[in-house]
């Protein structure tokens, strides 16, 4: 079935996000059903037992103990919609996290209000950071120029490249305040705690430009904390990587406001 | 003794109108105070509803009155977004709903209904009012301080809310009073309820509506001190250079934050949400109480399961404590920690069912009247079981992923708190109107009242499901204009500001309704006008101070109606006989 019509939800472009999206469908039929329900026998009863029509009320009232049963049927559907659907799903999807072989690794360091993305690069380890190295254009998650390992290093302002088909597994920090990370498209929602790196991951299923939102109030800025995802096809991520490592560490003016 | 009733006409107006220990006049005190904070709360959400329908337009009229550092030209300025946020829901909750429904409703009725001349502390009451009085001047007052109110949700999450301006420090402030105020109160209810039942009045024989306050009472007292230790917390990061809730290494604007850091972040989190899940229910149960006094008023007959609904309240009130971290999904949960707070989630859902089906079930067999206050009290039903059955997909995990902090969630609980609680204040109102002024309010300018405001409602709240499942984010100053992805669901937002708006119209006919009648001389002619069994019935009109000529004795249940045999369609709690 076609969730994302159903509800109108942003197009679905990772490989787990149908099953977000039907859980989303299976509560709302539980919601409608007893909705729908609860609105007839409502409207029944308030037209058959208006006062004009039963001018004398019935003391003793219902006898019978189906709503018991209506009660033990609404326990039952959310305890399989709990059991069979919302734990499990959140034990592979989130706790849970692909072998490193064959993902992509990233971080991305959250501030008000940009998203700072850092690529590994071709070694594959990333270079120290601390703060002190840190400079809004030119480093903005603060390498240690001393250290090897982050002379290949990637950092962009706002734009995260991804190929198509591979898990990305991204660790999420934030320099000041509270973000949270999100990408409609991927059902990927995941709060960007200070002090603490958190990691989320996803496949991407579809290749095309998407957006990033900033889902926590961060300040006055908050509205405008937007992020631009491309996912590539491998080849054209590959080459996007490695014209950024040569292209140098940072961004340009205008660099960071659209789809690069 | 201050609730002396011999001695009541020695009192002079200071005495007996402003600085009052008498139950009734404090809950009045409430009730007005709190109406005016509950239409200022309505009146930032209408800016806001400017700027989501029309962003960066000038807002007509009052815009060039707000101030350059405001609303320069008449256009708002995101920081003034941001601080119309965080207080309209502050004062929304702390300054009109709660107080009106705990404040004045629990103060007036509580009393009256079980049969008690005066609360069991009426200084304490008399100082819970005024700490109330002095947070809500607090709040006000933070709207003039440079930088303006606080600006970081009503939620206050650090470390935005400690390194904001100082507007948050005056909200720590007003909070700290606000929560003394609750405090005192919910004390003295309990003892109240506690000690001084009238003779014959068993458990067993609560109104619904005593019920509700009581776990309503020791849900504050037991839930607002861990809010109280966190606002402190708060308050010595921002002012004393603790950093409780700030960790090492951050950067603001980037700089170095000058603090030692080492603090938690997520600390604050489950200290607010341990004090802001609970206050959830209170801000529902009361509402249930007052819906269920007015049902089993004019339905004529008793609610069905009286019991399975007070062992519901009972234990909704004991569930609410272990249900926080739902409000926490997102913040990087693993599976067990997650799975135990869903469960628990899914749990409370099935007291909140059985209450709601009691009461649908109640009305099968009943003679119905529809009187304002019924029709107020009927339209609440099906509008807290949307507000209830949209919270399924929060309370899930998986779907929350997507729905969390989007228009969804604004959706959900304001169908539980406006077209719920507050229409259950506005039931309550027309309710017991007669018994608090000896008139009846207009039943033209009643319907005239809630027919457009159920409609505007519904256009208000349903299009906010839709916005919400397109994945817009709350709190966004623009409404999301900056997103392709939301182009299609922003028309949704003009429509909802028209019907904001027109809600606000509608309320017109109310206001009108309440100061005409009592000004007006449509004085009641009985004490009990609704035909009501309950002992607040039972006293004259208005109940003078000490309540009751003579100390009722209960002999039965609140909700005898339509008893076989009996000569009139309602036998009163203390009326003689089996």
């Amino acid at each position: 079935m076609d969730f994302v019509k159903l509800f109108n939800l942003p197009i679905n472009a990772s490989s787990h996000g149908h099953e977000v999206d039907m859980i989303i469908y299976l509560v709302h039929v539980l919601m409608l059903v007893l909705f729908v329900g609860w609105a007839v026998y409502f409207i029944v009863v308030l037209v058959k037992f208006r006062k004009g029509k039963n001018p004398a009320a019935n003391y003793r009232g219902v006898q019978s103990h189906i709503t018991s049963w209506i009660e033990i049927g609404v326990v039952i559907v959310e305890a399989v919609l709990l059991i069979g659907f919302s734990i499990p799903f959140w034990a592979k999807q989130v706790n849970a996290f692909p072998k490193r072989t064959d993902t992509v690794e990233i971080r991305v360091i959250a501030e008000q209000f940009a998203w700072n993305v850092h690529y590994s690069g071709a070694d594959g380890i990333f270079g120290k950071t601390d703060i002190q190295h840190v400079d809004k254009q030119s480093n903005p998650v603060g390498l240690d120029p001393s250290d090897a390992n982050g002379k290949d290093d990637v950092t962009t302002i706002n734009q995260l490249h991804l190929p198509v088909g591979k898990p990305a597994i991204i660790h999420l920090t934030s320099k000041d305040v509270i973000h949270s990370f999100s990408l409609p498209v991927m059902r990927v929602k995941q709060d960007v705690i200070p002090g603490i790196s958190i990691p989320t991951w996803f496949t991407p299923t579809k290749t095309g430009q998407f957006e990033i939102a900033c889902a926590q109030l961060c300040g006055l800025g908050h509205y405008r904390m937007k992020g631009f995802l491309t996912i590539h096809s491998q080849e054209e991520f590959d080459r996007w990587l490695s014209e950024q490592s040569t292209a140098g560490k940072g961004g340009e003016e205008g660099y960071d406001d659209f789809w690069n | 003794m201050s609730n002396d009733p011999h001695n009541s006409h020695r009192l002079n107006f200071w005495q007996k109108y402003i600085f009052s220990t008498d139950h009734k006049v404090i809950g009045i005190q409430y009730g007005i105070t709190a109406l005016c904070f509950l239409f200022f709360g309505f009146c930032l959400m209408m800016l806001m509803r400017w700027q989501l329908a029309y962003p960066g337009e000038p807002i007509p009229f009052i815009g060039k009155f707000l101030g350059e550092n405001r609303a320069p030209g008449g256009i708002m300025l995101p920081e003034f977004y941001n601080e119309l946020g965080a207080m309209h829901g502050t004062i929304m909750v702390f300054l009109g709903v709660v107080p009106l429904l705990v404040g004045a409703f629990g103060n007036y009725i509580v009393p009256l209904q079980i049969g008690a001349p005066d609360m069991t502390f009426p200084r304490l009451n008399m100082a819970s009012y005024w700490a109330f009085l002095a947070g809500g001047i607090t709040m006000l007052v933070s709207f003039f301080v440079p930088g303006g109110a606080a600006n970081s949700g009503w939620t206050s999450y650090p470390p935005l809310a400690d390194i904001a301006t100082t507007g948050q420090t005056l909200w720590i402030l007003g909070m700290v009073f606000l929560i003394t105020s609750s405090l005192l109160g919910a004390v003295n209810f309990i003892t109240t309820i506690f000690q001084l039942r009238a003779p014959g009045l068993t458990f067993m024989r609560l109104p619904v509506f005593v019920w509700a306050q009581l776990v309503t009472a020791f849900l504050l007292l037991l839930a607002f001190p861990p809010l109280e230790a966190a606002g402190i917390l708060q308050l010595l990061d921002r002012v004393a250079g603790t950093s409780f809730f700030l960790p090492s290494g951050l950067m603001v604007s980037g700089e170095p934050l000058e603090v030692s850091g080492g603090g938690s972040v997520l600390l604050w989190q489950h200290l607010f949400w341990f004090l802001a899940h609970p206050e959830v229910y209170v801000l529902i149960l009361p509402a249930m109480g007052i819906v269920s006094e007015i049902l089993a008023n004019n339905i004529r007959k008793p609610l069905w399961g009286y019991k399975s609904m007070v062992y519901s309240v009972i234990f909704l009130g004991f569930m609410s404590f272990i249900v926080w971290a739902h409000h926490m999904y997102l913040t990087g949960m693993g599976t067990a920690i997650n799975a135990f707070f869903q469960a628990t989630t899914m749990i409370i859902s099935i007291p909140s069912v059985v209450i709601l089906t009691c009461l649908f079930i109640s009305l099968w067999g009943g003679s119905i009247r529809f009187n304002t206050p019924m029709l107020f009290a009927v339209a609440f039903l099906p509008m807290f079981g949307i507000g209830g059955l949209t919270g399924l997909p929060l309370g899930l995990s998986a779907p929350d992923i997507h729905l969390h902090d989007t228009y969804y969630v604004i959706g959900h609980f304001h169908y539980v708190v406006a077209p719920g609680t507050i229409f259950g204040i506005f039931a309550g109102i027309y309710f017991w109107f007669p018994k608090i002024t000896g008139r009846k309010m207009n039943e033209f300018l009643g319907h005239l009242h809630f027919w457009p405001s159920l409609l505007f409602m519904n256009c208000i709240f349903m299009p906010m499901f839709v916005q919400g499942l397109a994945g817009m984010s709350r709190r966004l100053y623009d409404g999301g204009a900056q997103y392709a992805h939301l182009q299609g669901t922003l028309n949704l937002h003009k429509m909802i500001s028209m019907s904001a708006w027109g809600l606000a119209l509608f309320q017109l006919p109310f206001i009108i309704n309440l100061i005409w009648s009592m000004c007006k001389r449509n004085i009641v002619t009985s004490d009990n006008p609704w035909k009501s069994t309950t002992l607040e019935w039972q006293t004259p009109t208005p109940p003078g101070h000490g309540n009751f000529p003579v100390e009722p004795v209960v002999y039965r249940g609140p909700y005898e109606y339509s008893v076989p045999g009996a000569a009139e369609d309602f036998t009163p709690q203390n009326k003689p006989g089996g």
